[in-house]
C-alpha cells in the first residue's frame, strides 16, 4: 500500500500506518519527545491528506502493535464487530469525518457503530477534525450509565466529588465532602485518591463514604482510587466498595507499568459483580495521553492513538465512569493550554464514539504553560460537547495530588451558562430534607457516624 | 453560609467554604488563587544549591560523605521538556560512582521543587539514618535536574541492594515544598514505577519528616525481608506502626 502524498511536486512518504498516524497528529510535545511527530507543518498537512484518502478497512488488515506481542491489540481485534462496522465499511478516513458531521449520522446511528470501530480508526478520524468538529460530533453521542444515579443523560452534567487530603485524615476528607455535597457536587461518584496505597486506609475511607451516604440517603457511589489489587484486598476484608477503580493505558507494556493485566481487571470486575451493590456498570477508569510513552511502552505510536487504545480496555468492562486526566501528566506530553484543550476534546470525542461514558478531569500542573483561563475554555467547550462529568475539587486546588482541576463552583458555572442539571436522582436529593439535614452537619458528625457504625 | 460551613477550614488545608458571588468565586479568592499559582510557578524554577545541602547534611544529620552529581539535563528548560535526560546521569557524573557492596544507596534530588529538598530532606534523613544502623550505606548522592528513575542507574552503579530517592514533588498551590521518597529493591536501569513504593507529601503540615522516616524505614525493612518492592509490597502494617 502506498502511504504518500504529493504537494507541489514534493512527495511525502510514510513508512507505515503508525508513522502516518503520528505525523498526521496535530502538534504536541509528547510526540516530539518520542521522536514520532511530523518534522514540519507541511509534512503534517501532507500526512493528514494521505490519511484522509486511506480506506477505514485498512485498519482491520494492518495492526499497529503486533497481535502476538500485545494483549490490547488482541482484545481490539478479537472484539471487533463486522456487522456494526458495515454502515461505514466503504468509507475513507476523510469520508468518515464528513459522514460523522452529516445529518445522517444521528446519535442513535453513532451509538450502534461503537463496537464496529477500532480505536485506531477513531484516533485517525479525530486527527482530521478541528475542535468544533470534535464538539459537534461528540455532542451527538449519548452514553448513559447507571448505579444509584443515572449519568450521561441529555441536559445533565455530573461531577465526581474529589475530597482528597494530604494525609488521608478522615475529618479533613469529610469537610471537603460536606462542602462539595452542599454545592451540588458528587452525583457521579465520591472518589478519594488516597495519599498512601494501603488496604487499611482504603477500607476506612470506603466506610466513611458509605456511612455518610447511608445516613443522608445520598444517591451516589463510593470509590477509593488505590491500586486495583489494594481494592480487591479491601473487598476481601468486607469494605463497602461500590466502584472498582484503575488507571489504564493502551498497550500491554504500559499496563504492566501500572502493575495490571487484563486478567487482573477481569478478576476485579468479577469481584465487584459478586458484591451485587450495583447493576451492570461497576468500574471506574482513568486514562491520559502520554502514559504509554512515560513507561516507554508506546511502540512508536503517537500518544493520542495510544490513548484511544486504552478505551478498548475500558469498554470491555461496561464502566460507569471513564475520564481522561488530560493535563495531569505534565508539559513534556501536553506543553500548554492549547495542547491540553485539543487533547481533552479529542479524548472526549474518541471515548464517546467508542461507546464510553466519558468525563474529563480538566486540569493542569504548575510546571505546564497553562492557567485558569485555559481551564475555563476547555471546561466550557466540554460542556458544549456534552461531557458526562467533570471533577469537583475544593477551590480547584487538589491539596494531595498537587495539581489544579475544576472546582465545585466551576461545575455550577457550567450548569448555569448551559442550562444543565445534575443526575435526576441527585437533583431530587438536593431538594430533599436529607440535603437540608446535611447542611446542619459538621465534619465531626460525619466521621463520628462512620467510626461508630463500622469500627474496624 | 450556614454556621457549620464557615468552620470547615479548621479541618482541612483544602479550599473549602469559599466566599462566592452568585455561583462564582468572590474577588478575594480569585486573587488569592492567582497568587498561589504564581508562587508555585516560581518554585519550579528555583535551583538547588548542592554545596550548602551537603554542609547541612553534615552538620544536622551527621552525613560525612556525599557525592555531588548532575544528570544529562543541561538546564531547567530541557529538563522539563525531556524527562529522559533527568533519568540519566551525565557522563562526568557516571565516572564518579565506584561499584561496591552496599545494602542501600540514598539519593537526594531536586525534582520539580528544590524548595522541598531544602526544607525537608535534612530532617527526614536526620530521623531515618539512626534507624539504619544495621544497613551498609553507600555515600549519599546529591543530584540536580533529576527524575526518580535516575536512582536505578545510581543504585546499580554503586552495587546497592536497594535505592531510596528523596526528591522534590511537583509543587501544588497550597504546598510548593512537598518531598517524595521512593524505595526500590534491586535497582537496575529499566525498572518501572510498579517496582517502587512511594511515600509522598513529606513536609510540615503534611506527613512530617519524623513520621515519614518511620514509614520509609518500614518499607525498606519489608523490601529487604521479602526481596521486593513496588505494588507487590502492601503497607498494611503502617497504620499500626504510626499509632504505636
Amino acid at each position: 500500500m502506498q502511504l504518500q502524498h504529493t504537494i507541489g511536486g514534493m512527495t511525502y512518504s510514510f513508512r507505515d500506518l503508525k508513522d502516518l498516524l503520528a505525523k498526521a497528529t496535530p502538534l504536541r510535545s509528547g510526540d516530539e519527545l518520542a521522536g514520532v511527530a511530523a518534522s514540519s507543518a507541511v509534512e503534517r498537512a501532507a500526512a493528514q491528506m494521505a490519511l484522509a484518502d486511506l480506506p477505514l478497512r485498512t485498519f482491520l488488515k494492518e495492526t499497529i502493535v503486533p497481535y502476538e506481542e500485545d494483549e490490547v491489540t488482541r482484545l481490539i481485534a478479537d472484539s471487533h464487530d463486522p456487522a456494526a462496522f458495515a454502515p461505514v465499511s466503504s468509507l475513507t478516513v476523510g469520508g468518515f469525518r464528513d459522514w460523522l458531521l452529516s445529518d445522517e449520522a444521528t446519535g442513535e446511528v453513532l451509538s450502534g457503530l461503537a463496537f464496529g470501530l477500532t480505536p485506531e480508526m477513531v484516533a485517525a478520524v479525530s486527527k482530521l477534525m478541528r475542535v468544533q468538529d470534535l464538539v459537534a460530533a461528540g455532542r451527538k453521542i449519548q452514553v448513559v450509565s447507571r448505579f444509584r444515579t443515572t449519568i450521561g443523560l441529555a441536559g445533565r452534567l455530573s461531577t465526581r466529588l474529589q475530597p482528597n487530603h494530604p494525609t488521608d485524615d478522615v475529618i479533613g476528607i469529610a469537610a471537603s465532602m460536606l462542602d462539595g455535597l452542599l454545592l451540588g457536587s458528587g452525583d457521579a461518584v465520591i472518589g478519594i485518591n488516597p495519599a498512601t496505597d494501603n488496604v487499611e486506609t482504603t477500607a476506612t475511607l470506603l466506610r466513611l463514604i458509605d456511612a455518610v451516604r447511608e445516613r443522608y440517603a445520598i444517591p451516589t457511589q463510593s470509590c477509593v482510587l488505590a491500586h486495583v489489587t489494594t481494592q480487591m484486598a479491601a473487598i476481601e476484608r468486607g469494605a463497602p466498595l461500590d466502584l472498582v477503580f484503575q488507571s489504564i493505558a493502551g498497550t500491554e507494556k504500559a499496563n504492566a507499568s501500572f502493575g495490571i493485566t487484563l486478567a487482573m481487571l477481569d478478576e476485579a470486575h468479577a469481584m465487584a459483580r459478586e458484591l451485587g451493590r450495583g447493576g451492570e456498570n461497576l468500574m471506574y477508569f482513568e486514562t491520559g495521553q502520554g502514559s504509554a510513552l512515560s513507561a516507554d511502552a508506546h511502540h512508536g505510536m503517537d500518544q493520542q492513538t495510544c490513548e484511544a487504545r486504552a478505551y478498548a480496555v475500558a469498554r470491555r468492562y461496561k464502566p460507569l465512569l471513564v475520564n481522561t486526566v488530560v493535563g495531569f501528566i505534565g508539559p513534556e506530553y501536553l506543553y500548554d493550554g492549547k495542547q491540553i484543550l485539543r487533547a481533552g476534546l479529542e479524548d472526549h470525542f474518541c471515548g464517546k464514539l467508542l461507546g464510553l461514558p466519558m468525563g474529563c478531569d480538566v486540569c493542569y500542573t504548575n510546571h505546564a504553560e497553562a492557567d485558569q483561563d485555559d481551564m475555563d475554555t476547555l471546561l466550557t467547550m466540554l460542556g458544549t460537547a456534552g461531557v458526562n462529568y467533570i471533577m469537583g475539587v475544593p477551590g480547584a486546588d487538589d491539596v494531595m495530588l498537587q495539581y489544579q482541576s475544576t472546582s465545585f463552583h466551576d461545575a455550577l458555572y457550567l450548569r448555569q451558562v448551559l442550562g444543565l442539571k445534575p443526575a435526576p436522582e441527585f437533583e431530587a436529593w438536593l431538594a430533599s430534607d436529607h440535603a437540608s439535614r446535611l447542611s446542619e452537619a459538621s465534619p465531626l458528625h460525619l466521621t463520628a457516624g462512620a467510626s461508630a457504625c463500622h469500627k474496624l | 453560609m450556614p454556621q457549620a460551613l464557615s468552620t470547615l477550614r479548621r479541618y482541612t488545608p483544602a479550599r473549602v467554604a469559599l466566599p462566592s458571588t452568585g455561583v462564582s468565586l468572590a474577588t478575594s479568592e480569585v486573587l488569592a488563587f492567582q497568587l498561589a499559582h504564581a508562587q508555585a510557578r516560581d518554585a519550579v524554577h528555583v535551583p538547588l544549591h548542592l554545596p550548602s545541602l551537603a554542609l547541612r547534611l553534615q552538620q544536622e544529620a551527621g552525613v560525612s560523605q556525599t557525592l555531588q552529581l548532575t544528570t544529562s539535563a543541561p538546564d531547567r528548560a530541557q529538563y522539563l521538556r525531556n524527562p529522559g535526560l533527568g533519568r540519566k546521569l551525565s557522563d562526568a557524573s557516571r565516572t564518579q560512582l565506584v561499584h561496591g557492596s552496599y545494602d542501600l544507596a540514598i539519593i537526594v534530588a531536586d525534582g520539580l521543587s528544590a524548595l522541598a529538598v531544602e526544607r525537608h530532606a535534612v530532617d527526614t534523613l536526620a530521623a531515618l539514618l539512626p534507624m539504619l544502623a544495621e544497613w551498609t550505606l553507600a555515600p549519599i548522592v546529591l543530584l540536580t535536574q533529576a527524575r526518580v528513575a535516575v536512582g536505578d542507574e545510581i543504585g546499580e552503579a554503586l552495587g546497592a541492594k536497594c535505592s531510596l530517592v528523596l526528591i522534590g514533588e511537583r509543587p501544588g498551590l497550597s504546598s510548593a515544598d512537598s518531598l517524595g521518597a521512593y524505595p526500590t529493591w534491586d535497582p537496575r536501569v529499566g525498572k518501572t514505577d510498579a517496582d517502587r513504593n512511594c511515600v509522598s507529601n513529606i513536609r510540615y503540615g503534611g506527613l512530617e519528616p519524623k513520621a515519614a522516616a518511620a514509614k520509609i524505614f518500614w518499607y525498606l525493612q519489608e523490601a529487604k525481608r521479602l526481596g521486593l518492592s513496588g505494588t507487590a509490597l502492601k503497607d498494611g502494617g503502617i497504620v499500626e506502626l504510626l499509632n504505636s
